[in-house]
């Protein structure tokens, strides 16, 4: 029963990794090395036009943007997922069960929609400015939508949870018995936090970073609600090199550069899981 | 409190919401002291270690070391180091680093810190493991690390929390001797916590017996062992047989005659008894002498032969007597006596070696 059950199961999910994972990658990776064609899409002959172009200038600067706002944005999430993801570790178990229920609960609405959510809070009309309208704190509307800090804010806020699972992850495996050993042997706070905690919850560290770096770095409909036309991101640019321009080459290189900045990004994640591993053995 | 303790603990509370855990505890240990805090789970012998350690802050009374109030400071403020009962070394640094991570905290650094490291890695016997990560090591060498990580300190007090409890019996013993010697070695004062009365008897210098979060007792080996104060103690530690029976009249100040059984029974002790008042007569399994056939010396009580097991070096044999009790006897294995050994079923005579025994008041 099992010896047939088995590779059927395998065979299944290999099919699916192949019809939807490898093929796509390489249609994307061929059509990035032709030529464009304003009729169908892609023709001969063979071209590196597409990769030129992204060392353009303008491009670049897109690229940096994106990942300067990324950056910035999984930065924000480590600074207030870190700390959330310990204190949720430390309390007993069904305040836990609560608190990650509540952090899943948003995951049920669609993040579109949660993005224009974010619009309302943060329009010119929105709630915040009329709040602060009446409460006095301000004159005028603040302009807040259309800025880099609406994007980052509306990145940040849908990202927040891929930085705390795997953190809580990790953080809840953590032997407090540890700390209590550092303070045994004089360490003070700090010092256990820089020696002791952070070093162990690396894995847990990079997880988080690399699970909220990657879409951030496509997320372009917040871009777009939140920041307008001017706050182009690399998703952005993918989407209107393909459906705008119709340049199919140009969004398949940008697709192939991205994916090429995440593949590496998870090699060296492994690495640091070996490195880890070897040291400190299976946990 | 004497003048030359070192570790005073007076009239320590402490209580986990309506479970008292430590009751107006009291206890002096003086410099170079070994004390073993001996009870079994919840009688609040870890909790005292904690609060000596300064993880968990007392309800009333005060601690103090070489008369300097302790309590007030945080942990990593205390001249106390604790080898945990999970070792709880750093998974991500190497031995060297683990045992070195007090010494840089207070600043040791260089070839000083390499020189006490070694040393004290010497004294543990863990030399040429420096680079091993604690994964690598088997469960007695982590404990080796841990102890070695927390001495390096030069504590002035060192408490051991269960230290050997997750090692088989046969290194359990071994680091019994080795724990001993490094103690003595070191001159340092060792507050061990343990529910093994065997580890308590054979590496303490005072072993304190705890029940419900007080003393039950507190003396020597010797003294807990063979004079309990309470038959909690004695049962706690070692096996015990009990003979009930009433007081009959005390002959003078070291004897009293004792009914057992409707026979008539002198036994040693100076504790004061009323005649007529209900006591237990305790012995040892090892203080009792079993023969064959008629009784040759009194008192001698007749039974038979339950159970016998051998056990190398010694015999263990349970008896029950024709007047109820079951005992246990543990003799020592005489290859010439042949008439040594039992049958089941057996008839024999029991008696014991005189002045061994202790008489206790019923009910305490």
């Amino acid at each position: 029963m099992e010896s047939k059950t088995r590779p059927a199961v395998i065979g299944l999910v290999a099919l699916w990794l192949v019809v939807f994972g490898v093929l796509p990658i390489l249609l994307l990776l061929g059509a990035s090395v032709l030529t464009q064609d304003p009729a169908h899409f892609v023709r001969l002959p063979l071209s590196l036009d597409a990769y030129r172009q992204l060392l353009e200038p303008a491009y670049l600067q897109v690229m940096l943007r994106s990942l300067k706002l990324a950056l910035i944005t999984v930065a924000l999430c480590l600074l207030v997922g870190y700390p959330f993801a310990w204190f949720t570790a430390r309390l007993p178990a069904g305040w836990k069960t609560t608190i990650l229920v509540l952090l899943m609960i948003p995951f049920w609405t669609n993040s579109l929609v949660r993005t224009y959510a974010i619009r309302t809070l943060l329009g010119t009309q929105g709630l915040l400015n009329k709040a602060l309208l009446a409460l006095g704190v301000i004159d005028a509307p603040l302009q807040l939508i259309y800025t880099d800090l609406a994007v980052v804010l509306g990145l940040f806020y849908l990202m927040l949870p891929f930085m705390i699972l795997p953190l809580y992850a990790n953080l809840d495996k953590f032997d407090y018995r540890l700390v209590e050993a550092g303070r045994d042997l004089g360490a003070g706070f700090a010092r256990i936090f820089v020696k002791i905690v952070w070093p162990l919850s690396l894995p847990g560290v990079f997880a988080g970073c690399i699970l909220v770096f990657v879409p951030t770095m496509g997320l372009f409909y917040v871009a777009t609600l939140l920041g307008g036309a001017r706050q182009l991101l690399v998703g952005n640019l993918i989407q209107q090199q393909f459906l705008n321009a119709r340049n199919w080459p140009a969004g398949s290189a940008t697709s192939v550069v991205l994916i090429l900045l995440m593949a590496l990004m998870l090699a060296a994640y492994r690495l640091l899981l070996r490195r880890a591993a070897t040291a400190r053995g299976p946990q | 409190m004497g003048a030359d303790s070192l570790l005073d603990i007076d009239g320590l509370g402490k209580a986990y919401g309506n479970n008292l855990v430590l009751d107006d505890f009291t206890l002096s240990v003086g410099h170079g002291e070994f004390v073993t805090l001996l009870g079994p789970s919840g009688c609040g012998k870890t909790t005292l270690l904690r609060l000596v350690a300064g993880f968990e802050t007392p309800d009333r009374g005060r601690i103090t070391l070489d008369g300097a109030d302790l309590i007030p400071l945080p942990p990593e403020k205390r001249q106390v180091n604790t080898v945990f009962q999970s070792y709880a070394l750093f998974p991500h640094m190497t031995v060297f680093e683990n045992v070195a991570f007090g010494l840089r905290l207070k600043g040791v650094a260089g070839d000083e810190l390499g020189r006490r490291v070694a040393t004290v890695l010497g004294d543990v016997r863990m030399d040429g493991f420096a680079q091993r990560y604690p994964h690598q090591l088997s469960g007695g060498q982590q404990q080796r690390v841990a102890v070695a990580r927390a001495v390096v300190n030069r504590p002035r007090v060192l408490l051991l929390d269960e230290p050997l409890s997750a090692l088989d019996a046969r290194l359990r013993r071994e680091m019994q001797g080795e724990l001993k010697r490094l103690q003595r070695d070191l001159d340092m004062t060792f507050i061990l916590v343990t529910h093994d009365q065997e580890e308590a008897l054979s590496m303490s210098d005072r072993v304190v017996v705890m029940e419900g979060g007080r003393i039950a007792q507190s003396g020597t080996p010797r003294e807990v062992y063979e004079e309990p104060s309470s038959l909690y103690v004695a049962r706690f530690i070692g096996d015990i047989n009990l003979f009930p029976g009433t007081v009959r009249d005390r002959l003078d100040e070291k004897h009293l005659r004792l009914d057992i059984f409707g026979q008539t029974v002198v036994a040693e002790t100076r504790r004061p008894f009323l005649p007529g008042q209900a006591i237990n007569l305790l012995l040892r399994p090892e203080d009792l002498r079993l023969g064959e056939g008629a009784a040759k010396v009194a008192p001698s009580f007749g039974g038979s032969i339950v159970e016998r097991s051998y056990r190398g070096s010694t015999l263990d044999t349970t008896i029950r007597l024709d007047d109820g009790p079951v005992l246990k006897a543990c003799e020592f294995f005489d290859e010439d006596d042949p008439d040594f050994d039992y049958r089941v079923g057996e008839r024999v005579q029991v008696s014991w070696v005189k002045g061994w025994e202790v008489v206790l008041a019923d009910g305490e």
